[in-house]
């Protein structure tokens, strides 16, 4: 990864047109050719150092829920309730994290009352306690890192 | 509701965007639809917030961002708004949300995110938080992550991507 991507990072995590010609936009304020940024995007994503490229959908504007869920792992048996928490499509990230609740994921479904039926069904499975922590309000979502 | 050919177009772009000169004449030739339609449609997606963002998603960890830590406060519900804002103008906070509390498991109220290129870093930025907001007196924690089990855009309607 060189300067030039690092810059176009940077600007498509400011975001991307929507016109005709968006890359050629994009590429003027780069000071590189249209056919330079395609093939540098490309190139970024199939190395894996962007997941993605697209829109990001505001998951209540459409209808469905987010929530973040933890959940106390006993140390022993860690793996196998991750792999039982991983194997719901509606998990969508999980982490591992130091303190007493040691796994944390987000619960993605396309209704709301979807939430509590897969938090149910992860309690059943995994015999634990799942903690449901939905956003009450939201302050600031900004995830850019400057590349 | 949405309108069934909105809901083609967001089926159609979930994946992602085509990377091509031409990308919204590409996804118009796919639904049958003109390109200046799928224009003004995204358009008015994006203004009434259905598209957050519209743009790249960064893998943090390949940009050497290793540490990611969650940052939690128990603040007074009467304040917790005003904190929320103030800890948002800070550059090296990613995210920050109000959530509940679960009693003595888990007193804490006020959720952000730290993504650092080291823990040092992270430690350093959450002691000049501290000071910066006076939060000397609320209890707090800082999580780390250890691992990354999973971290894709949830699937969704019928599957479609979203930040969390």
């Amino acid at each position: 990864m060189d300067e030039l991507d690092r810059a176009i990072i940077n600007s498509l995590q400011e975001g991307f047109p929507i016109c005709a010609s968006p890359y050629k936009q994009v590429a003027e304020t780069l000071n590189i050719s249209e056919q330079a940024l395609i093939k540098r995007l490309q190139t970024l994503l199939d190395n894996g150092i962007l997941s993605r490229f697209g829109p990001m959908f505001h998951a209540e504007h459409m209808g469905g829920a987010l929530t973040l869920a933890a959940v106390k792992a006993p140390e022993d048996s860690y793996e196998t309730i991750a792999e039982i928490i991983n194997a719901f499509p509606e998990v969508a990230h999980n982490y591992a994290r130091e303190h007493a609740l040691n796994m944390w994921f987000v619960l993605a479904t396309e209704t709301p009352e979807q939430i509590q039926q897969v938090i149910s069904q992860i309690e059943a499975q995994t015999e634990l306690t799942v903690y449901n922590m939905p956003k009450i309000q939201e302050y600031f979502v900004g995830l850019k890192l400057e590349a | 509701m949405i309108e069934a050919i909105d809901l083609q177009l967001i089926v159609a772009v979930q994946q992602g965007l085509p990377i091509a000169s031409r990308p919204y004449a590409l996804i118009a030739e796919q639904l049958d639809l003109d390109e200046a339609e799928v224009i003004e449609r995204l358009s008015k997606l994006k203004q009434q917030g259905l598209i957050k963002r519209l743009g790249v998603i960064v893998k943090h960890r390949r940009l050497g961002y290793q540490s990611n830590a969650m940052v939690v406060f128990n603040i007074p519900d009467a304040l917790v708004k005003q904190m929320g804002q103030q800890i948002s103008q800070f550059q090296f906070i990613n995210l920050c949300y109000q959530r509940p509390r679960h009693g003595e498991q888990w007193p804490y109220n006020l959720f952000c995110m730290i993504h650092g290129k080291s823990r040092e870093k992270v430690l350093q930025q959450l002691s000049y938080l501290i000071a910066n907001c006076a939060l000397e007196d609320y209890a707090h924690d800082i999580l780390f992550s250890r691992r990354c089990f999973k971290q894709r855009g949830a699937l969704y309607f019928p599957l479609t991507t979203i930040t969390a």
